[in-house]
């Protein structure tokens, strides 16, 4: 376990580090960044002054490497738009786009477990293929073509929930609905054949014969093992829902991470956005990372090999 | 969809024997529900895309600004001058609609194949190979799976200037994962298989061996990948669209209709319903010809 533990975490690290030496090829990539913060009407002089100050004229890994050292000690740099350090902006903005993330991939999994159970347990009926209609039509929906339908219907038609802003949780309902349904059609999928699997196998049918109940048997031991691999395909998930925030929080006006990246690629300040982009890469390796160990800590064939 | 299982399987029942294997999915695939109506669905967008210019009433770009928001046949006000109705710049909408499909089909046939090259590439070299060049390759998967793949798109395009090509490229060169993951492991199911033994036995170059034992027999799996990152492909440039950052005013892009409609969708709603439609009609159409070839080729994975 120790082994696979370090080999894992050095993966972690080494994706990390190629994650940031991308995040700063976009930085400078994006234009000069001195002309940015020495302003407007700036004069050749000024913007030579910055170049100093920010060291900007040094080669560019001495540059990456003093970057690395104050983004790991958590100084993102400023936002040439806002004028406040980035990590801040990213700070007050993060709580909107983790509950958003969290909501979303509770409606998913609240909608696929239960499907892929009731699809599992009588394959090719009626109820199974409506289930499987609904991941593939699910999967064919553009999220922002659907955010706006669920608006029309949900918010102006029907006039049963807001439309945009942060006054109440019901601000909530739809846009994790709208960000929550673009994973429902995996974890169903996956649910259903870990379901499938399960129920074909040896222990389930003894548990049938001791004459266990039904329900007992279903979800004390067989739900119990099928969802293990949805444990780590929802944290992989909620990992997309982060990133994919960007399309739904611009839609509903909430003032998340998203919002805020999309705001400052309009207006050009990339230091945010790569703010935004390292933010997101850590937290996915986290996830990823955290899903891992958890299967490995289950499953022990996977750290031997 | 639903009598597929049975269809198949009879299919296989009643085939005569001496079908080759490519003979016999081709039967197959005609008796497939979702093979049929994805491929017909498909077939008449690129049937659409093609003959644009001959079915559209009138030019796309074409401003008339007395003819603003002119709503659908369907609607009490409406006329067959304009049967979906013209935006908010007098465009004629149908004939958009028309050009749209040729946004679409191109950009997601031009960065699946971008995508499918690359992918394709890393993956059968880290099947064939193994040991070091799988574990480089999966670290390059892994790096590339950690980074938010809307974010970083809308990032580039930004740096670069949005154009059609700029968008093509950037979806192109970041979409192979899900290629070389499925590539790798279809190769590593036939590298050590008589035949590749036995052409390596024979002194056959690496690239002979690639190309004429390996790759024809993960085509099929291939196949299956393109079709699902095409569909992918066509999703995000409608979302980049939508964001602005995307293809640009007054290119016909279904995703940048939809954004543009959105000003108005309260009063004239046909106006992003009508091309979010067609998007989700075009990703569902190839969505199922993925999904039914695969259950062609491989009818015994089916759950």
């Amino acid at each position: 376990m120790l082994g696979f533990l370090v080999k894992r975490l050095a993966l972690a690290l080494l994706v990390a580090v190629t994650v940031s030496v991308v995040g700063f090829v976009l930085l400078r990539a994006s234009g000069d960044i001195a002309v940015a913060i020495a302003g407007e009407g700036a004069t050749e002089t000024d913007i030579q002054a910055v170049r100093q100050q920010y060291g900007f004229d040094r080669p560019l890994p001495v540059q990456y490497v003093e970057w690395l050292g104050k983004t790991l000690s958590g100084d993102l740099g400023r936002s040439v738009y806002f004028n406040v350090p980035v990590a801040q902006l990213i700070a007050e903005r993060l709580p909107v786009t983790l509950l958003l993330g969290a909501l979303s991939l509770v409606f998913a999994l609240a909608l696929s477990i239960p499907l892929g159970v009731v699809a599992a347990l009588r394959p090719n009926s009626l109820l199974d293929h409506a289930a499987l209609w609904l991941a593939v039509f699910g999967q064919a929906m553009p999220s922002f073509w659907f955010a706006l339908l669920l608006i029309l219907v949900l918010g102006v038609w029907g006039r049963l929930l807001p439309i945009s802003g942060t006054g109440s949780l019901l601000n909530y309902v739809m846009p994790a609905i709208a960000l929550g349904y673009y994973a429902t059609p995996a974890i169903m999928r996956l649910t259903r054949a870990g379901m499938v699997e399960v129920l074909g196998s040896d222990y389930i049918r003894t548990a049938r014969a001791k004459g266990l109940r039904t329900g007992k048997v279903l979800f004390k031991h067989a739900l119990r093992n099928a969802v293990i691999p949805v444990v780590s395909l929802a944290a992989v998930q909620f990992g997309f829902m982060l990133s994919g925030s960007i399309v739904i929080e611009s839609i509903f006006a909430l003032p998340g991470v998203g919002q805020l990246a999309w705001i400052s690629l309009q207006r050009s300040d990339f230091t945010v956005v790569q703010g935004i982009v390292l933010m997101l890469s850590v937290i996915y390796i986290l996830l990823a990372l955290l899903a891992d160990l958890f299967n490995a800590w289950l499953d022990p064939r996977i750290r031997v090999a | 969809m639903s009598e597929s299982p049975v269809t198949t399987e009879t299919a296989g029942a009643e085939a005569p024997a001496p079908l080759g294997p490519w003979a016999r999915m081709r039967r197959r695939s005609l008796r497939h529900g979702s093979v049929l109506f994805g491929g017909f669905l498909l077939l008449a967008f690129v049937a659409i895309a093609l003959t644009a210019p001959l079915l559209a009433p009138h030019d796309p770009y074409a401003q008339d600004l007395t003819k603003r928001l002119i709503d659908p046949v369907w609607s009490a006000k409406g006329s067959w001058a304009h049967p979906l109705g013209t935006d908010q710049l007098g465009r004629d909408y149908l004939s958009r609609m028309l050009y749209g499909s040729r946004v679409s089909l191109i950009i997601g046939l031009v960065a699946m194949t971008i995508s499918g090259l690359i992918g394709t590439a890393m993956g059968v070299a880290a099947g064939y190979f193994g040991g070091r060049v799988d574990h480089v390759v999966n670290f390059v998967v892994t790096t590339r799976l950690s980074m938010p793949v809307i974010l970083v798109a809308l990032a580039v395009v930004a740096i670069a200037g949005s154009s059609l090509v700029v968008v093509v490229l950037v979806l192109g060169f970041l979409l192979w994962d899900r290629f070389a993951v499925v590539m790798r492991s279809a190769t590593r199911q036939v590298r050590d298989l008589e035949y590749v033994t036995a052409a390596e036995a024979l002194g056959m170059s690496v690239w002979r061996i690639v190309l004429s034992e390996i790759l024809p027999n993960v085509l099929g799996a291939l196949i299956v990948i393109a079709t699902l990152e095409m569909a992918h492909a066509i999703l995000l440039e409608a979302a980049l669209s939508f964001l602005g950052l995307g293809v640009q005013p007054p290119t016909p892009s279904w995703g940048l209709m939809v954004s543009e409609g959105r000003k108005v969708m309260f009063f004239k709603s046909w106006l992003i319903t009508i091309p979010g439609a067609a998007l989700f009609l075009l990703v569902l159409a190839i969505n199922l010809l993925g999904d039914g070839l695969r259950d062609v080729m491989a009818p015994e994975g089916r759950g």
